[in-house]
């Protein structure tokens, strides 16, 4: 069980973004994806997720093996966190949501409509919801966003129980988690991208 | 030496260059010779008297009409399989020009309708088809303007354009079940006995092969209009990555 | 399948869903019928089959804009598209629960305006045979309409630009089957085809729909 990606190249809007981008991630392993604004780590994660179709190279071991959260959780406003963690564990084939609840601190919000939590609340559930898929490889894009100190903890905790249970994760984030983690440091990558050939313009010119 | 290679847009625009000189001449001549020998050379007809003549606008406008949409669903075919750029651009550069087509049939129709049938407009199956036509033609559009990165644009217009072929179908064939019409029956067949006479039907040929030229020369300059603006973008992008 | 299913449905239920809406504008719409023909109840009965029908196809219309809009703009439809359910199952699914919500109430609610409208009274059968039979249809070629459009901004007035010429083969053989119907004609022929629209969208369209959904999440 492993993530393996070679010589990946990534597009956004016809436009080469990144290059060369190779890694292998095995069981119990995570990797920290940093880079500056507009460096193309979301659409490496979504390419990662099978989102969108890389421009070349190859990933191998993604197939429906990938859990991802972007930027938007997924979350109805008018369903209750329990109902939305349901739902998602059911499109999965599975049941049982207490583990993800009590990884962050969600029993005492579960009955809550999603609309009436907190940004901070409500990114918890959104990401209470990558537990209860069951997948081994979580894709994170900017997990922390409106998390307190105390819920990044939480979140870091659960990242880790996740390793620990031979999972893997890959997270685009800013912030250090304390986590044993590898860092992937994509801007010169970016500077390859811009010799790159195959951008869907490219043929015009 | 295979065709595919004119799906690069560079090459297009050179083949394109010297053929184009060539189609707009053909369409003057033919459009010209035609329309010339329909007005003036042919008798009047026995029952509909010099009306009968707009016919030699009216039948090729609606037979590009109708054959530019089949030219958009083949490049949109070409497009979502071989992801040829030109392609796609032929095919949005076809749908004002297949718009325009049929506006200018459903206009002469309705000039010859005036005094034929007595009224501007009627609810006849073909009439009807062709304004359920304009309907498509004009959601096309609106769907390649609306859509701001050009390759999906390209995607969800050929979409469109695929499921929008079988259901103008099944309206061609709604509309005859739904009203039997007035208009006459086809003016060309391959039916030798259904044809339109001899007199009327050589320069009525000549006709459409000149619109159909016209087409393509419309077309060619409008797809390489297409091209231009795509590789403007281009540059575009490059300029910014290298600041 | 059925948890989305479920979930979609209760959505609508919920206040602020939506439910309802469509069946509200399709009584007001034919309530207003009268004020704008006249009240002569010939009148009425012979164009009653039509407007119900242009009525219901209105209403349906009315609410696509929320088929998917919502579930794109939170992310789901991301979601959705790395889930072990196929895209296209999530969209027929998704359009199940659009007839669900819409297209059964409409049909339900069809023979109760149809006798503010004097509809004939061998026409109410009918009536509501050619809606069960068409509505799906509708819900269907909309789920398409919604899932081409559902990137753009804006994209709720294009939507009906496109969807309405996509509706015209299913409101033809659908009002025609309810006039014959309501005015005693042999109505199998256009039942028949409607019913061929219905299979036909319900089968194929859920692909063109997948297609074009990861076409504009891409």
């Amino acid at each position: 069980m492993a993530l393996s990606l070679s010589d990946l190249a990534v597009a956004r809007g016809g436009v080469p973004v990144l290059s060369g981008v190779s890694f292998t991630l095995d069981a119990g392993q995570a990797l920290v994806i940093r880079g500056p604004n507009g460096s193309g780590k979301t659409t490496l994660l979504r390419t990662i997720a099978g989102l969108q179709p890389a421009l070349s190279g190859s990933i191998e071991g993604a197939d429906d093996t990938v859990a991802y959260a972007g930027h938007a959780d997924g979350l109805k406003a008018m369903l209750s966190v329990a109902e939305n963690l349901t739902f998602w564990a059911a499109v999965y084939g599975r049941r049982n949501i207490d583990a993800a609840l009590a990884a962050y601190a969600l029993a005492p919000l579960k009955d809550r409509l999603t609309g009436t939590l907190s940004a901070g609340q409500k990114r918890r559930a959104g990401l209470a919801r990558l537990m209860v898929t069951g997948r081994p490889i979580w894709v994170l894009d900017e997990p922390t966003v409106s998390l307190d100190t105390h819920a990044v903890g939480l979140f870091a905790d659960a990242v880790r129980a996740h390793l620990r249970a031979g999972g893997m994760a890959l997270l685009a984030t800013h912030i250090d988690l304390g986590l044993d983690a590898d860092v992937l440091d994509v801007t010169p990558l970016l500077a390859q991208a811009n010799t790159l050939h195959g951008a869907s313009d490219e043929a015009f010119l | 030496m295979s065709l595919w290679e004119y799906a690069n847009p560079v090459k297009f625009l050179a083949l394109s260059a010297r053929v184009q000189p060539f189609a707009w001449a053909a369409a003057a001549i033919g459009i010209f010779v035609g329309l010339a020998w329909g007005f003036f050379a042919t008798p009047d007809d026995f029952r509909q008297g010099s009306t009968v003549k707009i016919i030699y606008i009216h039948v090729p406008a609606a037979w590009i009409a109708i054959n530019a949409w089949i030219m958009m669903l083949v490049a949109s075919l070409v497009w979502l399989v071989r992801r040829h750029h030109v392609s796609a651009l032929a095919a949005k550069a076809a749908a004002p020009v297949g718009l325009v087509m049929t506006v200018i049939g459903l206009l002469t129709g309705a000039i010859w309708g005036q005094p034929m049938w007595g009224t501007w407009w009627a609810w006849d199956p073909r009439l009807t088809s062709f304004l359920i036509l304009f309907l498509f033609y004009l959601g096309y559009i609106a769907l390649w303007e609306a859509v701001e990165d050009p390759d999906t644009a390209a995607d969800l217009t050929s979409v469109l354009c695929l499921v929008g072929s079988v259901f103008a179908l099944l309206s061609r064939y709604a509309v005859l079940f739904w009203s039997q019409g007035l208009h006459q029956g086809a003016s060309l067949s391959l039916d030798k006995e259904e044809n339109i006479s001899n007199v009327f039907w050589l320069p009525l040929v000549v006709s459409i092969g000149g619109f159909t030229l016209l087409f393509l020369a419309l077309v060619l300059y409008r797809t390489g209009t297409e091209i231009a603006l795509r590789r403007t973008r281009a540059l575009g992008v490059r300029l910014d990555r290298h600041t | 399948m059925i948890a989305l299913l479920v979930r979609d449905l209760r959505l609508a239920f919920r206040a602020g869903g939506g439910f309802g809406l469509g069946l509200a504008f399709f009584l007001i719409l034919v309530v207003l019928v009268p004020f704008s023909i006249g009240p002569q109840s010939a009148l009425l009965a012979s164009i009653a089959p039509g407007i119900l029908w242009l009525g219901a196809l209105l209403a349906c219309l009315l609410s696509l804009d929320r088929l998917l809009a919502l579930d794109f703009e939170d992310g789901t439809l991301d979601v959705l598209a790395t889930a072990p359910l196929p895209l296209e199952a999530a969209l027929a699914v998704k359009g199940l629960a659009h007839w669900i919500t819409t297209g059964l109430p409409l049909v339900l609610a069809a023979p109760v305006l149809g006798v503010l409208l004097n509809l004939p009274a061998q026409g109410f059968g009918w009536l509501v045979v050619s809606l069960v039979l068409g509505t799906p249809a509708l819900s269907m070629i909309g789920t398409f309409g919604a899932a081409l459009t559902v990137g753009i901004k804006r994209g709720g007035l294009l939507m009906s630009l496109l969807v309405l010429p996509l509706y015209v083969p299913t409101l033809i053989f659908g009002a025609e089957a309810a006039r014959r119907g309501a005015v005693g004609m042999a109505v199998e022929t256009p039942l028949l085809l409607l019913a061929g629209i219905s299979l036909g969208a319900i089968a194929l369209l859920p692909f063109a729909a997948a297609a074009a959904l990861r076409m504009t999440i891409r």
